[in-house]
């Protein structure tokens, strides 16, 4: 039995005329222990889809089961991190991670609790930052925090979305690292939302391209079958990672060459033009 | 741990040269000279307090660039500086002109003159409550001493309130009004903020109240109070009373309308990250709510201290709190040859403890506000 599925989600935005279907037919399903990344141009509708799987909104039709139950709210069994890392910026970094350690492990300790905190703030290796504020974080130490927030939570999955989309190249080469490093360790079931084919391979066991929205669809499948730990710079020249990228780069820009002609037919209608209230 | 939070929060605040390698610094905690941490100390408080013509001069002290540091001292302090004596110049020039039917409109000088004369007035008349005191112990002290069974009287003075007096007067008024129209104003706002129904039932009334001058709800207030307060040896004069709720009446939108904004404009990636955390409502609303409006919540507070400290002299005036208000009304029906230039004190002393809450009022502002703050603030 599959760890998260998605049964024929659908999910638009919006009333009559000005409704557009961001999400159409998605049928997903990840199992336990897996990483799956799902990659899509920006504006295809991807952070929709983690949204879903986190219960942050409801689908309008089909439904999502995170194991066997349909998912009904969001809940710190499925820590999401999100795209603008989402930290409180008037609780330190020590704060930020301690609101969600005190709110699910209520009954521990408050030694067991802050021995739990300081552990994910060192596996971050943000110690030395533990009393500041956000605002005066890096954006990749901001990241993090709320890397070291959500996994102190113990989530039965990972919800990333975009986790690594606001930082630069250098940073997010880091950080790319340190998230495989820290999976490896427990290997929870993941799934990551990107726009960077090279760091869903790097990551990830399996690949679904999110077709260019609206109405996204899903493509077919890319299995990851590399060695882990995966080194970056290993990579480049390994040929299993060169064929992978080759096919998901060939897939996406296929599906957006489709997108645009569509696009084209679909501009030959008149817009709606209202007269001006005067 | 206290002492390194606050060098590091004092890192941010450092003076150009050093923020410049900022981008270079390891993650770990920098250390600095002490000296140059106690003067980044010493220009972020000046720079929380408004005082930013301080900054120069702490910089010109260390030795830090002396000809840019007197660019400065020139724009902050000589220019305001040229400002006022121009108005003083032109207030004493324009004042000789003018006759009224209390003599000659007084200048600078002859208002100077009043708020001196004032201040040994406070001195003579405390001196004279002394001496009061002084003499009724010794009197009741003699009849105890003659018939231990004597029932001593002990009188409070009651001699009249002296400009320093009536000051104080006025700002615990407005204190009392601006307390009890934040308790007010928060807990509804936080209510209106967080529920569309009560947002909706409320704002109605809150719009059609809202513009109300003080003048209209004195009357009603005075009918109130004198109904429902009256006890003649409670806790607080009538007049005091009826003054304070006057100001809280006004001065309670401003706060409310803002701490509604500020709840009802929450980033909803907070509120995501309480969904994903489950936080029960208690958590959610302290730990999430209100310390992400607070900013906003504190602007409102500004607006409404400053809007109460106005609103406080027509009350004061009508309701004869013997306060600021009262002391300008008592001098405008006295009309003696001091009284225009006593009046102008008062409104010079209005505009400089109005112009001080609010800086207090920023300083705090500045304090719950988590957005990093613009260069040169």
């Amino acid at each position: 039995m599959s760890y998260l599925q998605l049964k024929k989600v659908s999910k638009g935005f919006g009333e009559g005329s000005l409704r557009t279907e961001v999400l159409k037919n998605i049928n997903l399903s990840v199992d336990e222990g897996e990483f799956l990344a799902v990659v899509g141009f920006s504006g295809s509708g991807k952070t929709t889809l983690i949204n879903l799987m986190a219960g942050l909104i409801q689908p309008d039709e089909g439904e999502i089961l995170f194991k066997g139950k349909p998912v009904k709210g969001p809940g710190p069994e499925r820590g999401v991190i999100f795209q603008n890392y989402s930290l409180l910026p008037w609780l330190t970094v020590h704060g930020n991670v301690a609101l969600a350690v005190d709110q699910v492990f209520p009954h521990w300790s408050r030694k067991a609790r802050e021995d739990h905190i300081a552990r994910h703030i060192e596996m971050v290796h943000l110690t030395p930052a533990l009393y500041k504020r956000p605002a005066e974080l890096s954006g990749g130490m901001r990241q993090r925090v709320a890397v070291a927030r959500t996994l102190a939570m113990n989530p039965d999955m990972l919800l990333m979305d975009e986790p690594l989309g606001a930082l630069d190249a250098l940073t997010r080469g880091t950080l790319q690292s340190e998230i495989e490093n820290i999976w490896s360790r427990d290997r929870k079931t993941a799934v990551l939302i990107t726009n960077d084919v090279d760091e869903s391979i790097l990551l990830a066991d399996r690949i679904l391209p999110l077709n260019p929205g609206p109405g996204a669809t899903l493509g077919p499948d890319f299995e990851v079958k590399l060695e882990r730990p995966r080194d970056r710079t290993a990579l480049n020249r390994n040929e299993v990672f060169q064929k992978i990228r080759n096919q998901v780069l060939h897939y996406l820009v296929d599906a957006g060459s489709r997108k645009s002609v569509r696009e084209e037919i679909e501009k030959m209608t008149l817009p709606e033009i209202q007269p001006v209230e005067w | 741990m206290a002492t390194s939070i606050e060098t590091q929060r004092v890192g941010t605040e450092l003076p150009v040269e050093v923020e410049n390698d900022k981008k270079t610094k390891p993650d770990s905690v920098r250390k600095l000279p002490s000296k140059m941490v106690t003067k980044a100390r010493i220009i972020r408080m000046l720079s929380l307090a408004g005082l930013t013509w301080g900054i120069p001069l702490v910089r010109l002290v260390s030795g830090e660039n002396p000809r840019r540091q007197f660019q400065e001292l020139g724009i902050l302090v000589a220019v305001p500086m040229g400002a006022i004596l121009l108005f003083l110049m032109g207030w004493s020039v324009l004042a000789k002109k003018v006759d009224t039917s209390l003599g000659q409109l007084p200048g600078p000088v002859k208002v100077w003159e009043q708020a001196v004369s004032m201040v040994e007035e406070h001195g003579v008349e405390r001196g004279k409550e002394r001496a009061f005191y002084q003499r009724q112990n010794e009197r009741n002290a003699r009849l105890l001493a003659e018939n231990p069974e004597t029932e001593v009287r002990i009188r409070g003075y009651t001699g009249k309130p002296t400009y320093l007096d009536q000051i104080a007067t006025s700002l615990k008024t407005v204190f009392m009004g601006f307390l009890i129209a934040s308790l007010a104003a928060i807990p509804i706002g936080l209510l209106c903020g967080m529920n569309r129904f009560m947002m909706n039932a409320l704002n109605p009334l809150i719009q059609i109240l809202k513009p109300v001058s003080p003048l209209a709800w004195l009357p009603i207030v005075t009918l109130i109070v004198s109904a429902v307060y009256v006890t003649n040896d409670g806790m607080f004069a009538k007049s005091f009373i009826i003054s304070a709720i006057t100001v809280s009446l006004c001065s309670l939108w401003p706060s409310l309308i803002n701490t509604a904004l500020g709840v009802a404009s929450v980033d909803k990636d907070f509120l995501n990250v309480a969904r994903v955390l489950r936080l029960p409502w208690y958590t959610r609303v302290f730990k999430i709510i209100i310390p992400a409006s607070l900013p906003l919540i504190f602007a409102g507070l500004r607006i409404s201290l400053g809007v109460g400290w106005m609103v406080l002299i027509a009350a004061e005036m009508l309701a004869q709190n013997p306060g600021l208000g009262k002391f300008v009304w008592d001098e405008f029906q006295n009309g003696s040859s001091h009284s225009l230039a006593r009046i102008m004190l008062a409104v010079l002393t209005i505009g400089i403890i109005g112009f001080g809450l609010d800086r207090i009022m920023v300083i705090f502002q500045k304090m719950v506000s988590f957005q990093p703050e613009p260069a040169g603030a």
